[in-house]
């Protein structure tokens, strides 16, 4: 420790910054401290707000909506971002169109909303199973472990998006699920859903394991056990609390990974299906007239970047306040 | 060392016929038919296709033969590609895809490994925040937009590089190709390799080495990279089932004739046999990829063969 006046002084404010504070408060004000965390956080919320409610706002006041197209021919075809009709400077169509003359900035907004939408419901569904997964196997542990984690092992090599890719193609049309009352496009969106989240639990079922390894002798454990609660309500209610600091942390950097899956499978056509629109089901159109209508890709690619650049920032800068001990990767 | 080989053998070879499994049931369980057009089939036609391919047969007959195929490694004849086997096609399109990975990987190593060790040695410096922000950048743009750019940039806008296509192996065409592959696996190795030689500058055996009064050029090379990089040996198991999915977008962006773009054909056009094949064939490569990596790990490290014993005998 490096003697002196400021460093005394930086100590003693760090204890008053930190005094009284319960373990989620300090965690709160380490991560505002963390500059790029912040940044993340407010570029998220931004992204993530303005896909809401973007599209509704844009509606209202000009009456672009993702599938509408100008009645007149003339205006069919793909505007430079702030170009009019006669190449003048307008400001109808902020991202330019694309080429049936649809506004692209209500397109990528909407892109948002079903990107975010399907990053956050995989995540969510990848989240249940690898915490029930991880927890049961931590807790119970012994043979039963053993087989659980050996099983985690092997399922790590299996090169999943394969498999997807396959099961999307085959089950993707709607003829599949079609009179459950799904709207167009719907039958995708739980496949994918269910797809992403079931091939990326794998992580986040070894990290609550060893979690939950280290918390199983503590005292509070063995009080329940001794006034005779059940294991599965040990296991939910008292073990798997405790873990939620890097089960929080791998829950937000798994929101972008589950997002760029999504975007390669549009890009290749199997995921989001027209009318519905992604990052990636955009910019695959984008890349198609990338010679001559370079915004087309631009502005949906470069708005995906943005919001996994700043999850990803989010997610380090949450894993630094909340789980310093994990390994950063 | 023999136990544990066997011991991840005798869990290799399964997993592999689970997933060829798998991928068969999707098949035979999606709706629809290959040969179904959009006009009805005569019946008689309809009975001689499924004759032909063995589809009248029982659920478990076919699944008996296309197993036994896979274990003969003869996966029959492609629908689509006419008159060609899929083993043809897979021997064809290895050398482009296994090209295409080989050089993004080593790509990905060398840069991502100075990267990380540049970052380590400069922490909190601007060197390792520019790093860092550079990794954060390509872990995050996706490689269907930075393909694209680059082909807008080098080919279409100073035309230095040929946009796309096969050229042969040593050709400009594999430039951007390569780097588009590269940069996630060069931002996951500079950042593992950064946090892993941290960790080792900080213990007490960099401690002695620096006691001793060696050179801080013999510490970091001698004795504090080795330790610090058997992780990203590790990290090569799974980058291989990643790279293999980012293959498959780099070989369609840049119309490369791999196996991850005639897999996608061969979905689009349920190309069954294909599928099988194809499938069967990054599986086992995965999968035996993965097993030496680990025996390579175990070899490397001590540490592993002795807690394998102790959960034996535990």
């Amino acid at each position: 420790m490096p003697d002196g006046q400021s460093t005394q002084g930086k100590e003693s404010k760090r204890r008053r910054l930190f005094a009284n504070a319960s373990p989620g408060a300090r965690a709160w004000r380490r991560l505002a401290k963390n500059k790029l965390a912040v940044m993340g956080l407010a570029l998220s919320c931004i992204i993530a707000l303005a896909s809401l409610v973007g599209p509704e706002i844009i509606e209202r006041t000009t009456g672009y909506t993702y599938e509408y197209m100008p009645r007149d021919p003339q205006l069919m075809k793909s505007f430079a971002p702030f170009t009019g009709p006669d190449n003048s400077f307008s400001w109808q169509h902020p991202m330019g169109t694309d080429n049936m003359g649809r506004d692209l900035l209500v397109r990528v907004l909407m892109g948002g909303q079903i990107s975010l939408m399907v990053g956050v419901v995989s995540a969510t569904v990848s989240l249940l199973i690898g915490v029930s997964y991880g927890a049961t196997a931590g807790y119970v542990g012994g043979h039963i472990d053993g087989v659980m984690m050996r099983i985690v092992d092997v399922l790590y090599a299996i090169p999943y998006m394969i498999i997807v890719i396959v099961l999307l193609k085959f089950f993707g049309g709607s003829s599949f699920f079609s009179g459950y009352g799904l709207a167009a496009g719907g039958s995708e969106l739980i496949l994918l859903f269910v797809a992403l989240g079931a091939v990326s639990w794998l992580t986040m079922a070894r990290i609550v394991r060893g979690q939950v390894m280290s918390l199983k002798h503590r005292e509070f454990v063995l009080a329940a056990r001794a006034t005779g609660v059940s294991t599965p309500k040990i296991i939910f209610k008292h073990v798997v609390p405790n873990t939620l600091g890097p089960v929080i942390v791998y829950a937000t950097l798994t929101v972008p990974q589950v997002m760029l899956q999504e975007s390669f499978l549009s890009f290749l056509g199997l995921g989001v299906q027209a009318p519905l629109a992604s990052w990636g089901s955009l910019s695959a159109e984008g890349i198609r007239n990338i010679a001559i209508y370079p915004w087309q890709l631009i502005f949906p690619g470069m708005t995906m970047a943005l919001t996994l650049f700043s999850l990803n920032f989010l997610g380090d800068g949450l894993r630094d306040a909340l789980d310093p001990q994990t390994r950063k990767f | 060392m023999g136990s544990y080989i066997l011991r991840r053998l005798i869990v290799t070879v399964p997993m592999a016929l689970i997933v060829i499994t798998l991928t068969w049931g999707l098949i035979r369980l999606a709706p629809g038919n290959f040969y179904m057009s959009d006009k009805a089939l005569p019946a008689a036609v309809e009975r001689n296709i499924k004759e032909k391919y063995g589809l009248h047969k029982r659920w478990y007959e076919q699944y008996g033969r296309i197993m036994l195929s896979v274990l003969c490694g003869d996966f029959g004849t492609s629908l689509k590609y006419e008159g060609q086997s899929v083993n043809e096609i897979l021997w064809r399109t290895l050398p482009v895809s296994a090209t295409l990975g080989l050089l993004a990987y080593a790509l990905a190593l060398i840069v991502g490994i100075f990267a990380g060790t540049l970052a380590a040695l400069k922490q909190n410096h601007w060197p390792d925040y520019a790093a860092m922000t550079l990794a954060m950048l390509g872990m995050s743009v996706p490689n269907f937009v930075l393909g694209p750019l680059l082909v807008l940039i080098f080919s279409l806008t100073l035309f230095w590089l040929p946009p796309a296509r096969w050229g042969g192996t040593p050709s400009w065409n594999l430039v951007l190709p390569v780097i588009t592959l590269a940069a996630v696996y060069v931002s996951y190795i500079a950042r593992l390799a950064r946090v892993e030689l941290l960790e080792v500058l900080r213990s007490d055996y960099i401690r002695t080495a620096r006691a001793k009064g060696l050179s801080e050029r013999r510490i970091i090379v001698r004795h504090a990279l080795p330790g610090a990089l058997l992780p990203v040996v590790s990290f090569t198991g799974p980058a291989l089932a990643f790279l293999i999915t980012g293959a498959v977008v780099v070989e369609r962006i840049f119309a490369l004739p791999g196996l991850g773009n005639y897999f996608i054909n061969a979905n689009l056009n349920r190309d069954e046999p294909l599928i099988i094949g194809i499938v069967a064939f990054i599986s086992l490569t995965v999968l035996i990829f993965n097993l030496l990596v680990d025996i390579a790990y175990a070899y490397l490290d001590p540490r592993i063969r002795l807690q394998t014993q102790i959960v034996n005998r535990g």
